[in-house]
């Protein structure tokens, strides 16, 4: 078991499906001289080749649905978004294309292909780079949406996603790309839809997804030693499919829950998360659901002013306080 | 200054229709006469599917769109008559030809235009939709141009394979000026693919003409020169000639992985859907004018009755056989199930319709 990044995660387990699979390819902008915009597939084109790394123009929608043509034919290509933001420009390809065709067909074609890169704000890079998609596109028969919080998971569910024989959408986050954890060096996968208990508590359940896992992580530290209270913090890892029953079991036993998000308010994921536990789990409920949201505006640049419309410790534990009042 | 040139149309299309002059080109002297026989009999029976939907279409069977090929009958069947095993195609929502013409049934593509669950996509798709990739057939794209990028996927496929094939991927006059047209041209001619882009220029994207929606320099397909890609204009109207044309394409696709462009000026007959009124754009004089010299079914029937192929009895023979085999798919479909409600939350995800032990996904993927 060797301690890497979470961009070295996402490394291995493109490295480990490509040589074990010659129908994967890797594929975007920047991904093969340059070695990945974010360098998550830094060396990838000297050990696999131009054939298996694939250097494209700027063109979304060209390669994108280029990909998805491939995968009809069993191709399994692994796209490169060098931010999730630019899937708005091949939003006909990421959605009508490869979310419906399998549908459309009668179960005749299905799209093997993986789209990745990071979705994320916090990076002070204004509006237009910092969109996070993923309630947008889970809202989509068809596709598959995962959000990996730390390395194992990262090269879990990238392993899991270049195996699925559907659509996944696997969204990262620059942040994370350095965060560093012991990952097992031998084969392994996360299994899409399987949500992951990230700390154990009793009093108040913590559901969140991406960044806003780490964020919550150490809102939980903060509240137990500050506030004496023990949250337990559940890491969806995967928007869609979404695993229901650990939520539910969590809250449950909590009796509390505090939905946080780095999304905006307005149907981001807690609204179908808070939807489930009402209509679940309502008698269970000792308070009303809390949540936490980005702010409500287009992503700001002000470096200041950005990292207060994310969700910040401080914040999750003012919330969580409500929630336990 | 004009902004659009005056069209360039093909030779051939400059002069009244005659014998055609693509008869001896080796591509059609090598066709046997059962091979023509059955050439002509798939553009009749294109010609009599579509005049039998638009029965059903007007006895209110068939909902939404329903975009009819009648008159460009010429152009699928001569493209399509050239492909082989790993050639591929795609085309936009003017699409039931394309199907017949890969070998789907009347019966199934009739269905699935009333939307049975005997339909080619279990009525699921409708007639913008229609797949058959038993058969190499991609689609049946509803978004105009959205299948382009589709098509240069095929053909990268191909090609990464390492298979001698290619990927047709047809397009109206109209998806020319779509961005994901333009990207996919770029890709294609970029990674030298094997594709033909087959723009079936029929005049109209839906209502408005050519020379109100598109800044030409003559043609549509000489855009292909700001990607150094290869380009023809064809007459749509001539199957010989489009067959010949398709075949130089084609040979420049398997041989040398290169890309092409191929114009093929055609027409139709019906509006852009059966609810265009099809009144305010065009002159009915221009739609007779087409129907009486140039109707591609009717201009190769009179080729192979010159060539001694065909005969008058023949002629009948074959065009009665193709009414009564589009009179069937339409009691066929009348008589086929409707989907059941069970039936709307199936093949979303492959992996939901393939649950077995090698399955690794779980949670709830249908939400209530």
């Amino acid at each position: 078991m060797a301690v890497i990044s979470y961009r070295e995660a996402l490394r291995a387990a493109m490295r480990e499906e490509l040589k074990r699979d010659e129908n994967v390819v890797i594929m975007g902008e920047e991904v093969a001289q340059f070695n990945g915009a974010y360098k998550v597939t830094e060396g990838l084109l000297k050990e696999f080749g131009p054939k298996r790394i694939v250097d494209t123009p700027i063109s979304e929608a060209g390669f994108i649905g280029l990909g998805i043509g491939a995968s009809m034919l069993g191709i399994r290509p692994v796209m490169e978004l060098m931010f999730w933001s630019f899937s708005y420009v091949a939003f006909d390809q990421v959605v009508n294309n490869a979310g419906n065709i399998r549908y459309m067909s009668g179960g005749l074609i299905n799209c093997p292909i993986v789209i990745r890169g990071p979705a994320n704000g916090g990076t002070n890079v204004g509006a237009t780079h910092s969109h996070t998609p993923e309630a947008i596109l889970a809202s989509h028969p068809g596709i598959k949406v995962v959000c990996p919080a730390t390395p194992y998971d990262a090269k879990g569910l990238m392993k899991a996603a270049i195996r699925d024989n559907d659509p996944v959408y696997v969204m990262e986050n620059t942040i994370l790309y350095n965060d560093k954890a012991e990952v097992p060096d031998e084969d392994y996968i996360v299994p899409i839809g399987v949500a992951d208990i990230k700390r154990e508590g009793t009093d108040l359940t913590i559901v969140a997804h991406g960044r806003a896992v780490i964020t919550s992580l150490k809102a939980a530290e903060i509240l137990e030693k500050e506030h004496g209270v023990s949250v337990e913090v559940v890491d969806l890892r995967s928007i869609r499919p979404l695993d229901e029953e650990t939520i539910l079991a969590s809250v449950r036993k909590t009796h509390r829950a505090l939905l946080v998000e780095e999304n905006k308010p307005f149907c981001g994921v807690d609204a179908q998360i808070a939807y489930l536990i009402q209509s679940r789990a309502f008698d269970e409920l000792d308070a009303p659901i809390g949540r936490v949201s980005s702010i409500d505006a287009p992503q700001i640049y002000s470096k200041k002013l950005e990292d207060l419309q994310l969700p910040y410790p401080a914040r999750v534990v003012a919330a969580a306080l409500k929630v336990l009042a | 200054m004009a902004k659009n040139a005056v069209i360039t149309h093909p030779e051939s299309l400059k002069r009244p229709a005659g014998p055609s002059e693509y008869a001896k080109d080796p591509v059609n002297a090598s066709l046997s006469k059962a091979d023509k026989i059955a050439l002509y009999t798939k553009m009749a029976r294109v010609r009599h599917f579509e005049q039998r939907c638009i029965r059903t279409y007007q006895q209110g069977k068939i909902g939404g769109f329903l975009h009819l090929y009648v008159g460009q009958e010429a152009v699928a069947a001569g493209t399509i008559s050239l492909l082989g095993k790993f050639d591929h195609i795609i085309t936009g929502y003017r699409d039931h030809a394309h199907g017949l013409l890969v070998g789907m049934s009347m019966k199934e593509c009739m269905a699935e235009l009333t939307g049975k669950v005997t339909g080619c996509s279990k009525g699921k798709g409708g007639s913008m939709h229609y797949f058959a990739p038993d058969k190499n057939y991609w689609g049946g794209h509803g978004i105009v141009g959205g299948q382009a990028p589709l098509g240069t996927g095929l053909a990268y496929a191909v090609k990464y394979r390492g298979q001698k094939g290619s990927c047709l991927t047809y397009m109206g006059d109209g998806a020319i000026n779509q961005g994901a047209v333009h990207e996919a041209y770029n890709l294609a001619a970029l990674w030298d693919l094997p594709i033909i882009f087959v723009i079936e220029n029929n005049g109209y994207s839906m209502g408005t003409s050519q020379e109100r929606s598109t800044a030409h320099p003559g043609c549509l397909a000489k855009r292909a020169e700001g990607y150094n890609m290869a380009w023809d204009v064809v007459n749509g109207h001539d199957v010989y000639e489009v067959r010949a044309k398709t075949a130089i394409a084609l040979k420049r696709a398997h041989e040398e992985s290169k890309p092409t462009i191929l114009e093929i000026f055609t027409y139709r007959y019906f509006g852009h859907s059966m609810s265009d009124p099809d009144k305010t754009y065009r002159d009915k004089e221009e739609v007779k004018g087409y129907r009486e010299t140039k109707d591609p079914v009717f201009l190769f029937e009179k080729e192979l009755l010159n060539e001694g192929v065909l005969t008058k009895e023949l002629v009948e023979s074959i065009n009665a056989a193709a009414m009564e085999e589009a009179d069937a798919a339409a009691v066929f479909a009348d008589e086929s199930p409707e989907p059941t409600l069970a039936d709307i939350t199936k093949h979303i995800y492959w992996e939901e319709d393939n649950r077995g032990p090698k399955t690794t996904s779980s949670g709830t993927i249908i939400f209530e």
